[in-house]
């Protein structure tokens, strides 16, 4: 079955120049080009995959993001015109999984796309444990489903996945690159801040104080590693 | 072994010791009085009131010096002019009264003339009561044959020098110590002589004038006058003060203002109160400070509108480039069913597509530095990563000229608060700069660290810079050479923007080239992010050229 992609974009020659770029690589694409009504295609087209423009007119990319993100953790992709940090960082502190910045690759475009279709192939019925031994994380792979202290975390596919990706190693240092090419399948190195605005999240939402993190700790000068199992 | 001598005091020692006691009291000294008169000097350079009112001090008390001992001098020499004039005239009397005395007696009448002595020396009162002050005393010699000899006070010596002038016959007046009953001593006294001739013989009479009256009031006058100079002083002394602190308060005010203007308050004012000179300095100050805020403001918005420029047009321009560009990878993809024609120019459109696209970035980038809009995303990171990275990017490159990429990125972590994304792209720069330029010889990277500093040389061994050209190298579209073309195809602006990326880590970048021997490009930056930087761990001429 092909991928669903969903396009939110006002450039309707950008528009349809996507459609006829994501057909020929195997996608299905839809498009919306209004803001205010991204939210009503996410729910009619069920998309495996977003492509959003952050100017847009009607609602902002950043609030049209929050708003599916606040229901769905499907993988958000922006594509930004603007490539000063404060606007990188506020996409993707909105939940936005990845960014390309215009004018993109094509095929830079469907390589981060297939990345974040991508999922782990489950070796079955793995668990893993990690952070401290007295309040630990919980992990089931296959269910794709976080506890701690019996509570379920609920986390999107990319936030799940730098879980993953650091409690399989529980003793390894990952630096920023190694994870972008692990989580992220980038080829070659790229922005680091992905990384730190993903661990925010992550810890955001698994630590107890996310100031003064158990279970993604930072590693000075070097980058992460999970907490002691 | 002498016991004495184990006790005695050797003494090379003693001597040392002293020395040693000396030198420490000499020390502590020092210390003691070193910091005063630092702190003192400092003031004294600082403080324009200290200056103005030690000065006016010393000048008024110098000219009420020389005022005050002028005074007392006039003062003095009046006075004795006129003691001197009284004594004299004082004298006058009692001769004509010593005369009538001696009236009828012969010289060898010894009892009368004892008599007559006796007579003028005790009642010396009748001629006091006309001078009407001080003791009066009289002395009577006889010059002959110091027979009849009176003498009061006893043992009032009378000064050689007086006696001769009254010897030859007239009236003597000199200054001399006198004696008195009342007060033990000397004090301080007028000796008035005159010969006394009559049928009985040859006499002197003296008067003698203690001048204690005289002294106290000369003392009472340089007491009033010393205490009088001293008030002067020191009215004048706070009169300075206070005139100089009035000039100088608004003067310590308006530094202070433009102390904080400068330091970025830019809507400090001074007070103004009045309509004097120090008004006016303070208004036009305010006006200085008014027209530079409507500078820096106009300057700022300026700043803002092409900060938003630049990203508008970034917006603007890459939407449809993004457009452009998939619709060429497109055609790009399928040019094998095109004619040959077609099919090329397909490639030259791709191709330039790309150098548009590095160009437009090259340009906003260097304008978002023109505009000020470029922050430091900094964080601890191991400098050897970044070049590594860049390395391995560039070894395609390096490929593609036949040069070989040597790298010696050394054994120990190199860690430094920087941009990592920043760092690499300088890097990157500086790479495929050597290699553009290496002409097939190698290019070497070394990393070096001290403790406040990281550094990165680049190394090429090709065509290098002509004299000058290391200062060029940094200018915007800059071309070595023009008649040389680029097969990486850069934009022109890559060092300049790799030179903006270094200065906002508060770092140096800068180049060496000799023509033939190469060229090297030096990146030092603070180990930790706009910290101080006074020496790179690592040459930036090669070592066999410093050799």
């Amino acid at each position: 079955m092909k991928p669903r992609v969903l396009v939110v974009d006002d450039d309707s020659s950008l528009a349809e120049m996507l459609g006829i770029m994501l057909r020929s690589e195997g996608f299905e694409p839809a498009f919306v080009p209004d803001g205010s009504r991204a939210l009503a295609a996410f729910r009619e087209v069920k998309p495996d995959v977003v492509l959003l423009d952050l100017m847009l007119p009607g609602m902002s990319g950043i609030d049209v993001c929050r708003a599916i993100r606040a229901e769905s953790g499907t993988p958000i992709i922006m594509l930004t015109a603007k490539t000063d940090t404060v606007d990188i960082v506020l996409g993707l502190e909105s939940g936005a999984d990845d960014y390309v910045v215009k004018p993109f690759k094509p095929k830079e475009l469907t390589a981060r796309m297939r990345a974040r279709l991508r999922r782990y192939d489950e070796a079955g019925g793995e668990t893993l444990q990690i952070g401290p031994p007295e309040s630990p994380v919980g992990i089931d792979v296959q269910a794709h489903q976080v506890v701690r202290d019996g509570e379920q975390i609920s986390l999107t596919p990319l936030e799940f996945d730098l879980l993953v990706a650091l409690a399989r190693k529980p003793r390894q240092v990952f630096t920023r690159e190694v994870l972008l090419e692990q989580v992220w399948g980038y080829r070659h190195a790229a922005d680091t801040r992905l990384v730190n605005v993903h661990v925010q999240r992550l810890r955001s939402k698994v630590e107890r104080d996310p100031e003064r993190p158990e279970v993604v700790l930072t590693v000075r000068g070097v980058g992460y590693k999970a907490g002691p199992p | 072994m002498n016991p004495a001598a184990r006790w005695a005091p050797r003494p090379d020692t003693l001597a040392a010791r002293v020395h040693q006691h000396l030198q420490t009291a000499v020390d502590r000294l020092n210390h003691r009085s070193r910091p005063a008169l630092t702190r003192l000097s400092a003031s004294w350079r600082r403080s324009l009131q200290l200056r103005v009112a030690t000065t006016t001090t010393l000048v008024t008390g110098l000219i009420v010096l020389l005022i005050g001992v002028f005074l007392v001098d006039q003062i003095g020499k009046g006075v004795l002019k006129a003691k001197r004039d009284a004594s004299i005239s004082q004298a006058s009397l009692g001769l004509d009264a010593a005369l009538a005395q001696f009236e009828g007696l012969t010289p060898g009448d010894l009892n009368g003339i004892r008599q007559a002595v006796d007579q003028i020396t005790a009642n010396p009162a009748s001629a006091t009561a006309t001078l009407g002050a001080g003791d009066l005393f009289t002395k009577v010699i006889r010059s002959a044959d110091q027979a009849v000899n009176r003498q009061l006070p006893v043992g009032q010596p009378i000064p050689d020098e007086l006696r001769r002038q009254v010897d030859r016959g007239a009236v003597a007046v000199q200054y001399a110590p006198v004696r008195t009953p009342s007060q033990p001593g000397e004090v301080p006294g007028l000796i008035v002589g005159q010969p006394v001739n009559t049928q009985a013989g040859a006499f002197e009479l003296y008067y003698l004038f203690p001048l204690t009256a005289e002294q106290k009031t000369l003392g009472l006058v340089q007491r009033t006058v010393l205490i009088a100079g001293l008030a002067l002083v020191l009215l004048v002394a706070a009169i300075a003060a206070l005139v100089t602190r009035q000039v100088v308060r608004p003067v310590r005010v308006a530094a202070q203002t433009a102390g904080r203007l400068a330091g970025g308050a830019l809507s400090e004012r001074i007070k103004v109160s009045g309509a004097d000179d120090i008004a006016l300095l303070g208004e036009s100050f305010n006006d200085m400070a008014n027209s530079l805020q409507q500078q820096i403001q106009r300057l700022e918005n300026l700043s803002r509108v092409q900060q938003r420029f630049t990203s508008d047009v970034s917006h603007e321009l890459r939407t449809p480039l993004t457009t452009i560009r998939m619709a060429a990878e497109l055609l790009h993809g399928s040019r094998e069913d095109f004619a040959p024609e077609l099919a090329r120019s397909v490639e030259l459109l791709t191709n330039e597509l790309d150098r548009f696209e590095s160009l437009l970035a090259d340009l906003l980038e260097i304008s978002r530095y023109d505009a000020g809009a470029a922050h430091l995303e900094t964080d601890q990171v191991d400098i050897r990563g970044i070049v590594e990275r860049a390395v391995s990017a560039a070894q395609p490159l390096a490929g593609r000229h036949g040069v070989e990429l040597r790298a010696d990125l050394g054994d120990e972590p190199v860690i430094a608060e920087v941009d990592a994304r920043r760092i690499e792209r300088v890097l990157r720069n500086l790479l495929g700069n050597a290699l553009d330029h290496a002409e097939g010889r190698p290019v070497a990277v070394r990393v070096g660290a001290d403790e406040a500093s990281v550094a990165v040389t680049v190394r090429d061994e090709g065509v290098g810079l002509r004299p000058g050209e290391a200062a060029l190298v940094f200018n915007r579209f800059w071309r070595g050479d023009p008649s040389r073309s680029r097969l990486t195809g850069g934009t022109g602006l890559g060092l300049a923007i790799s030179l903006e990326d270094v200065r906002l880590h508060h770092g140096w970048l800068q180049a060496w080239g000799a023509r033939g021997r190469g060229a090297v490009f030096r990146m030092t930056l603070p180990r930790v992010a706009g910290g101080p930087l006074d020496s790179s761990p690592l040459p930036l001429e090669p070592p066999e050229v410093l050799a």
